[in-house]
Order: C-alpha cells, then structure tokens, then sequence
C-alpha cells in the first residue's frame, strides 16, 4: 500500500496573521512552519504502517507551495514519510479552494496512492474543504474529519462525529480521508530524523510536469475573487487580566459574577 | 433562472436539520432579490408531507431523491449536481454542519465553481451574490464574489435562522444516477451517541470544559463549580473525541447551540467550531493559561492562568457565598 500525506507550510500560530490589502492575500511573511493538523495526518500513516495489519511500502509527503515549503516537507519526513513531493510554479500562485484541489489531485494521479490523508484545516485558510475536493477529481471516496480508522485488505473503517453523533463509515480503497486532530498524539521526530530528512529524495514538480491545465488555477483560473476585506463586526473587548494572587482573582471573579447576579 | 439551490438534510427520523431550515429561509430572502427560485434538495426516505412542508421555510420546489442515502456527501454530490445541471441553478447553499462542508467541497470539484465557507452572511450586489466570511480567526471579514455558475456558498453554523413564511412546495422526484466512487463509502452506523444523556439546553449556567482540563478525572473540578453554581457541565469537541465527557455535553459545530445566561469556559482555547455554539451566550468568562487564546478576543471577563489553581478555589469561594 502506498500512502500520500498532504502537507502545507502555514505561517507560524506565534505570529499575527494578517491579509496584504494590496493583493487580498494572505500575507506569507515571517516564519513559517508545518501546519499542525498535518502531522496527524502523517502520524495515522505511521500508525497504518506500524500496525502491520496491511504493508504500507511507501508514505510520500506531497505539498503545493513557494520554493520555502521545503522545509515542511523536510518536517514531514523527519516525522516519518519515506520521501516528498514539491508541486511547485508561479502559475500556481493565489489559486482559491477549487484550483488548489485541482492541482493537488493531479500532482496525485503522478503517484497512484491507495490512500491519501490529509489534516482537517490548514491553519491558516481554514477552509476545511481541500479532501473532499481533491477526492472528487480523484473519483474516489472520501471523509472529513475522521478520528479512528482501522485498515483490512482493501478497505477502511472509519469514525467520525458529525451532526448527530458518531457515525462508522465503510470505505473502499483508493481513498481520500481527512483526519480530525483527536485521531492521535503526534510523536516528535529524533534528532537523527531531523538531520536526515534532507537526503530523503524530494521531487520537485511543476505545472506542467503533472499536467496541470494552467488556466484553471492561480488568481486568474480561480472562481472566487475577493472583492473587499472589512474589519469584523466591532464588540466591546471582554475584560482581561493575569492571575497573579489567586485569593485576589477568586474575589474578582465572584464579584464580576455578584455584580450580574449570577451568584 | 438564478435559482439557489438548498440542501435540507434531515435524522433518522426524518426531522430536519435547523441549519438547513435556516438557509432555505435565507435562500428564499436572496432569490426574491435577485429575481429567481429557492428550491430543496432532499434524499432518502421523505414522505410526501414532510418535503412538500419545506415550503413553509421558501422552497418552491423540492427535489426529492429516494435511492441516494441520507448521512453521506458524494451521493448527495451526484443529486445536487444533477438538479444544477438540469434545473440551471445558479447558486447552491448550505446551512452550517458537516456535511454540508463536505457536499459543497464535492459540487465544487464536479461543476468546476468557486467556493466560500464559514460564511457568516450573503448580499446581493449587482445583481449576484456575494459571501461575506470571516478569515484569520475572525480578525477580518472577506467579501468574496464568483466569477463560476454555480457559485457554493457554506453557511457557519446558526449564520441563518429558520423563518416560517407559509406555503408548501411543489415535490419533483428525480432519479439520479450515483457515481461509482459515491458508492464505495457505506454507512455502517449513523448518529451514536456516546457517553451519557445529559441535559445542557435548559441550564442557566454552564461550565464548559476542554482540553486544558488535562484529563478525564479533572472533569470533577468543572462538575464541582457547576454544581456550586447551580449549573451543568458543557464539553469542547476534543475532549468529546478522546472519551473524557459525553456527546451529549457538546457544544458547536456539530454539537449543540446554547445561549445561557453565564458560560464560564475552563481550559478552552475557543476555537471557531467552538465558538458559534456559544458566542449567544450572555456573559462569558473564560480561565486560559494562554493570553493569546482566542477565546480572550470574545470573552467578558478573562482570567490568564492554571485552571487548576483558580478554579477549586472559585468553586469554595462560591460555596461560601451561597452558605
Ligand atoms: C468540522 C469541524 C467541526 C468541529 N466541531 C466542533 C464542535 O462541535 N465543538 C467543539 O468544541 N469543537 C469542534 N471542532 C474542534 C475545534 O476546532 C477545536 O479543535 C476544539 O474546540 C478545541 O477544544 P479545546 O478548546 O478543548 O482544546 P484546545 O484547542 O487544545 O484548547 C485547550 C486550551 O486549554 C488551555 N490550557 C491548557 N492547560 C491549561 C491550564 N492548566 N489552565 C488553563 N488553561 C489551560 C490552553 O491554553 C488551550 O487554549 C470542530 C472542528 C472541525 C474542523
Ligand atoms: N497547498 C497545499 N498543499 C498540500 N496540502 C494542502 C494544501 N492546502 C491544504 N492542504 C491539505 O488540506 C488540509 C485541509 O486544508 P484546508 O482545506 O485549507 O483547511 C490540510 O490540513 C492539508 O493536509
């Protein structure tokens, strides 16, 4: 079985994200790390792997993004994928949900997984939507937000929570599976991993290696288009302060509740 | 015609969902704006009554699918995209939820249109819509417009109430034909609750409690300020998957939607899906070790620091004050 884990670069959750009013994009600035919610998505792979129960000969770290996203990818590896794959081109660039999708499963197709897992947002488009797109154009079946997955002999068994409650879903491979974050507790990479990661192979792919019809992606090829960004509706800031004396903050707070008769 | 296209999903037992409800009422204001048709689309097994009652919220028409199962989004994809294809909608929406996240994300891939989720609200400039969606943690508000037909737009939970309006809508059964790859996903098991039955809707006070609880025993420390203040124990998603409180206890994106008259969050980072299920609340104090937690940008009364420490000596503290 090979596995693709789809993995981005996100501005650091340390740094004040902001929109550039000039392109109405994300301003990509400042240090930038592997999105979290991915490593769970490459730990479920490590975890497949490791069970046994299915042979797992090869986990591939794919992402799409600017030349820096190497470093994801070498995070990636060092966590465990066996190689990577870096979709990479300036025609690429500001491609909304649709466009990235599309990308995404063509630089897929190149590889042929049996399964390919995801996080359930990127930490910084939260879009949340990326799997099941990707999973369309595959023409394969997909879930969101999966926390528990057993492997057999070509299929999954999934669960997830979603309006009503728990739902288990039978899936059949090949498959596209976005995994919640309460799915496991990613393991931190050794020091030998992190110092090896770069001499994994990593591909470097552009548009039209993969066969990416450029029309269809970037700003131009995306369907939306930002029209204008507004501050968020105005509320009065809360009250905030640091519990220094707990004896003190205790009596703050159950005065703050007297004083709105909720004690 | 510049239809919008509405999914109505509905239980087990055939009720629908709120949200649902909601964006069919929203979709009926748009459409009446921009000179067209809201219409529903339903799968599964929906008596006659209960799809021609969709009427009520706005819908036209309702286009009812029998053999496309409820529960799963690429059969519900085949359905929508067909009706859009046949129908020319120009626009599909869907209340707040999962699964609506999941069929959008599906009908964008099939129809090649543009996307927009977590929107908050919808208007109509020249004639089209547009979305308007928080970004960033909610630190800015994007209006984003489509240049594709259809055009998606995901609703956030409780974006739209449902309104009642009379009527009843005109029920087309269709048949569609399911894709080979939405037949490869097979419900085994639908809505199972987990953990106890627990009663959060009625209570005036609510402690809730997350991850920074740290496990399953330390859900006694929110239980006993509850208790102290007369309230029940609300839960985060995270700590709802990892076993440590019921289901039932949840609140958000796909749990429940409360408004009582205090919410007092332990160890809650105060994440988006969180957030929407809670922020009606009338006053909100949070305890977070974190100052950056975004639940300080929405809380009344922030306290930084260990849950640990403040929060037993709150709930004495409480105790002492009640005698
Ligand atoms: C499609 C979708 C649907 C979702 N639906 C829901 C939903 O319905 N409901 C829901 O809640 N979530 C939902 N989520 C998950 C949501 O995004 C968050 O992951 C979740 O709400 C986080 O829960 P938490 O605040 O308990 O945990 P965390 O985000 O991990 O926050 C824990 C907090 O505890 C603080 N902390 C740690 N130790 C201490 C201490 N000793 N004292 C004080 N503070 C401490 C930390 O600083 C942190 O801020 C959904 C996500 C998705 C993608
Ligand atoms: N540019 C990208 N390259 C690779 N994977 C991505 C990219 N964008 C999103 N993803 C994957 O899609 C998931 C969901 O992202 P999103 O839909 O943006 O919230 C992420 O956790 C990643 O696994």
């Amino acid at each position: 079985m090979k596995i693709c884990c789809l993995v981005k670069e996100v501005p650091d959750a340390a740094v004040q994200k902001r929109i550039d009013p000039n392109t109405m994009r994300l301003d990509r600035s400042g240090e930038k790390n592997l999105n979290p919610f991915d490593t769970h998505a490459l730990e479920a792979a490590m975890q497949i792997r490791e069970s046994g129960v299915v042979q797992v000969d090869e986990i591939v770290a794919v992402t799409m993004g600017p030349e820096s996203a190497v470093r994801a990818l070498h995070k990636a590896v060092a966590l465990g994928a066996d190689r990577s794959v870096h979709l990479t081109d300036p025609a690429l660039e500001g491609s909304d949900v649709n466009a990235t999708g599309y990308a995404l499963a063509k630089v897929l197709e190149s590889e042929q997984p049996d399964l390919v897992l995801l996080g359930q947002q990127s930490d910084d488009g939260e879009c949340y939507t990326i799997g099941a797109v990707v999973a369309d154009h595959l023409q394969v079946p997909s879930l969101t937000q999966v926390i528990k997955i057993d492997v057999a002999e070509g299929k999954l068994t999934c669960e997830r929570q979603a309006e009503y409650g728990y739902d288990t879903v039978e899936v059949e491979l090949p498959a596209v599976i976005s995994v919640g974050d309460a799915i496991n507790e990613p393991r931190y990479p050794s020091l030998k991993a992190i110092m090896g990661a770069k001499k994994k192979p990593l591909d470097t792919k552009s548009a039209a290696d993969v066969g990416i019809d450029t029309s269809e992606v970037g700003i131009e090829g995306s369907k939306t288009r930002v029209l204008a960004i507004n501050p968020p509706p105005a509320k009065e800031p809360g009250e905030v302060f640091e519990d220094e004396d707990t004896d003190e903050t205790v009596n703050k707070i159950v005065a703050w509740l007297e004083e709105r008769k909720l004690v | 015609m510049a239809g919008i296209l509405v999914y109505a999903l509905h239980d087990d037992a055939g009720n629908f969902n709120k949200n649902s409800l909601g964006a069919l009422s929203e979709a009926a204001k748009l459409a009446e704006q921009i000179g067209g048709e809201a219409a529903a689309v339903v799968v599964g097994d929906v008596s006659d009554d209960a799809a021609a009652g969709l009427g009520a919220y706005g819908a036209k028409r309702v286009f009812r699918a029998k053999s496309a199962p409820e529960g799963l989004a690429q059969p519900i994809v085949d359905v929508m995209a067909k009706v859009i294809k046949d129908e020319g909608f120009s626009y599909a929406l869907f209340g707040g939820g999962l699964l609506g996240f999941e069929i959008g994300a599906g009908l964008t891939a099939r129809l090649n249109a543009g996307v927009t989720m977590e929107v908050t609200a919808v208007k109509v400039q020249d004639g089209k819509l547009v979305a308007e969606r928080p970004v960033l943690q909610d630190s800015a508000v994007v209006d984003v417009g489509y240049v594709s037909d259809p055009g998606i737009i995901i609703g956030r939970l409780n974006a739209w109430v449902p309104e009642e309006r009379g009527g009843t809508a005109e029920v087309v059964d269709i048949d569609v034909e399911l894709s080979p790859w939405s037949t490869k996903a097979r419900m085994v098991k639908r809505g199972e609750q987990r953990g106890g039955d627990i009663n959060i809707e009625d209570a005036d006070i609510l402690v809730g409690g997350g991850r920074g609880l740290g496990d399953a025993e330390s859900f006694k420390i929110a239980e006993d300020l509850a208790e102290a203040l007369g309230g029940a124990v609300a839960a985060t998603r995270a700590v709802v998957d990892a076993g440590w409180y019921p289901y039932a206890a949840q609140i958000g994106q796909t749990g429940k939607t409360v408004a009582p008259k205090l919410y007092l969050a332990l160890g809650i980072s105060g994440a988006i899906q969180h957030k929407v299920g809670m922020q009606n609340s009338e006053n909100i104090v949070a305890i977070n070790k974190d100052p950056n937690a975004p639940i300080f940008e929405f809380c009344d009364l922030g306290v930084v620091g260990d849950l640990h420490k403040i929060a037993p000596k709150l709930t004495e503290a409480i105790k002492a004050k009640k005698g």
